[in-house]
């Protein structure tokens, strides 16, 4: 392949693995597609399951691991982009993050719905005892809610309007991602790799974030 | 015509009782407890076992909820992932070894099982730990039948099931796990002589699929699911209490009698409710899943929190 050396001179994103500007922003845009499409995966696929009967003798509970599950990949991806593109120099990953956290936030929702109007009926006096006594349900209704703020204010004018508070607000990220962990540590029986699983993803992006670390990976 | 409809209309709960009594007082309670001869015909609830939930009604899990949501962990924690794994699983021949403290200790191959213990139609609810149920009609017999075969000695106070350990051909148990196999439940022996307790050999009268612990299994009807233990090679009558599988797994969580109780939570969610297999709604979670009248007496006295 020409590697169009040269041209890049230019380009701001001198340190992008892509050099040619007019590649880059199509496999900018590509990259873009893929990660939506990547993220309607699960809903196409439990609509298909739904519609042939491949949710199981229960499928209320499919449903509700299928989006919850759905929902801590999307979170986990999300909290990912940026120390990713801030380790590998990769500037154009950073758009990333809000298409991956406003579907995480849609498969919560969803996860939510199917809790309270599926499996719960609307029944609020038996929901309110359900989370009482569930301290899962605490776990991951507290991590719905911190998300809740992030989904309103994703738009670029919240963006502007907040300035830098909007950068301490969205932290609040971490502490979804960090409620979701422990919701789902709590719900699983006797086998915990799964969770945490998860729960060393998290906290080593959380890491990645310290100053220490970060300075540390730069000299390296 | 729905032949799985149990019963068209909610028997009162007086008439109820009244059969119960009646039934006792002509020694039928095992019946009761039990089941109806199987191609017995009548559908009615009070007659397969299943005490109607008051306010709701009682139909049998359809065959194909019954055979492909399972949970047996020996081929894989995902339960419509069972019945798949559990194809080349060879269970025939099998023996099923009742010994330890008895005082004729024997091996039955499942033919003489059948044969010797005549398996009757018990339809019974299922109820597991993690919220969910089902009705299924058992083919099986009352344990008590093969306790009098082996005699008891007058030490022996549990019960120890154990079932069968074959990594070749149950792939949840080949490399890392955390469960320390083979997989082993327990009963007290007067909750074991209890009619209700059941080893089943069949249900919808065909004999097992491997995914429902063929060939042989236990049922207890008023315990969690997972006390059921499948696949059984070897009972032994012991002296001290049996550690089950999930009592080393996770000691705070699963206790030796695992009871059904609405009122006891565990520790990270509540049982209060269930959804049964097929519905939409919750429905209560009865106290010893129903069948209070036939066993609440094994556990006069006992405080159900602690003794969880």
């Amino acid at each position: 392949m020409p590697s169009g050396e040269g041209a890049d001179q230019t380009s701001p994103h001198r340190h992008s693995h892509v050099r040619h500007p007019a590649r880059h922003e199509r496999s900018r845009a590509v990259i873009q597609v893929a990660v939506h499409a990547g993220a309607i995966v699960p809903l196409s696929w439990l609509t298909v399951d739904a519609l042939t009967g491949g949710l199981t003798a229960n499928p209320i509970q499919a449903i509700t691991t299928r989006t919850g599950t759905a929902a801590l990949v999307c979170l986990v991806l999300s909290l990912a982009v940026t120390p990713l593109s801030g380790i590998g120099r990769q500037a154009w990953m950073v758009p990333l993050r809000r298409p991956l956290g406003l579907y995480a936030f849609f498969y919560a929702s969803l996860h939510m719905a199917t809790f309270a109007g599926l499996d719960y009926g609307l029944d609020w006096r038996l929901i309110w005892n359900t989370v009482l006594e569930k301290r899962y349900i605490v776990a991951g209704t507290g991590a719905f809610v911190s998300m809740l703020p992030l989904a309103l204010t994703s738009t670029r004018g919240w963006q502007r309007r907040l300035g830098p508070r909007w950068r301490k607000l969205h932290r609040l990220a971490y502490l979804a991602a960090i409620l979701a962990v422990i919701h789902f540590l709590w719900l699983v029986k006797a086998d915990i790799r799964q969770p945490l699983a998860y729960g060393v993803g998290v906290a080593a992006l959380l890491a990645l974030r310290l100053p220490v670390v970060r300075g540390r990976l730069r000299s390296w | 015509m729905d032949d799985r409809r149990l019963r068209d209309e909610i028997t009162p709960e007086p008439l109820y009782q009244r059969r119960h009594a009646i039934m006792r007082a002509a020694g039928v309670l095992p019946m009761i407890a039990g089941a109806s001869l199987v191609g017995c015909g009548q559908e009615d609830a009070s007659d397969q076992g299943v005490v109607p939930t008051p306010g709701y009604e009682e139909v049998l899990t359809p065959f194909e909820s019954v055979t492909s949501y399972n949970n047996f962990y020996e081929f894989s924690t995902e339960k419509d992932g069972v019945a798949k794994l559990a194809q080349g699983f060879k269970t025939s021949p099998w023996t099923l070894s009742v010994g330890g403290l008895v005082q004729r200790p024997q091996t039955f191959t499942v033919e003489d099982l059948d044969a010797m213990f005549m398996p009757e139609r018990r339809a019974y609810r299922m109820r597991c730990v993690e919220g969910w149920s089902m009705v299924i009609p058992w083919q099986g017999f009352p344990i008590s039948r093969i306790l009098d075969e082996v005699v008891p000695n007058g030490d022996a106070k549990y019960l120890r099931f154990e079932t069968v350990k074959r990594p070749d051909e149950m792939p949840g148990m080949r490399g890392f796990s955390p469960y320390a196999w083979p997989y082993v439940e327990g009963l007290t022996l007067d909750e074991a002589r209890n009619p209700l307790a059941t080893i089943a050999t069949g249900l919808y009268g065909k004999p097992l699929l491997a995914q429902n612990g063929a060939p042989v299994r236990l049922v207890v009807p008023w315990k969690y699911g997972f006390k059921s233990i499948k696949s059984i090679v070897k009972i032994d009558l012991v002296a001290r209490q049996p550690t089950s599988l999930w009592m080393a797994a996770a000691p705070s969580e699963y206790g030796f009698f695992a009871n059904v109780n609405p009122e006891v939570s565990h520790p990270r969610w509540s049982q209060a409710t269930e959804r049964r297999i097929g519905e939409t709604r919750r429905r209560p979670t009865l106290y010893l899943n129903g069948y209070a009248a036939a066993v609440g007496s094994l556990y006069a006295g006992m405080d159900l929190h602690k003794n969880y």
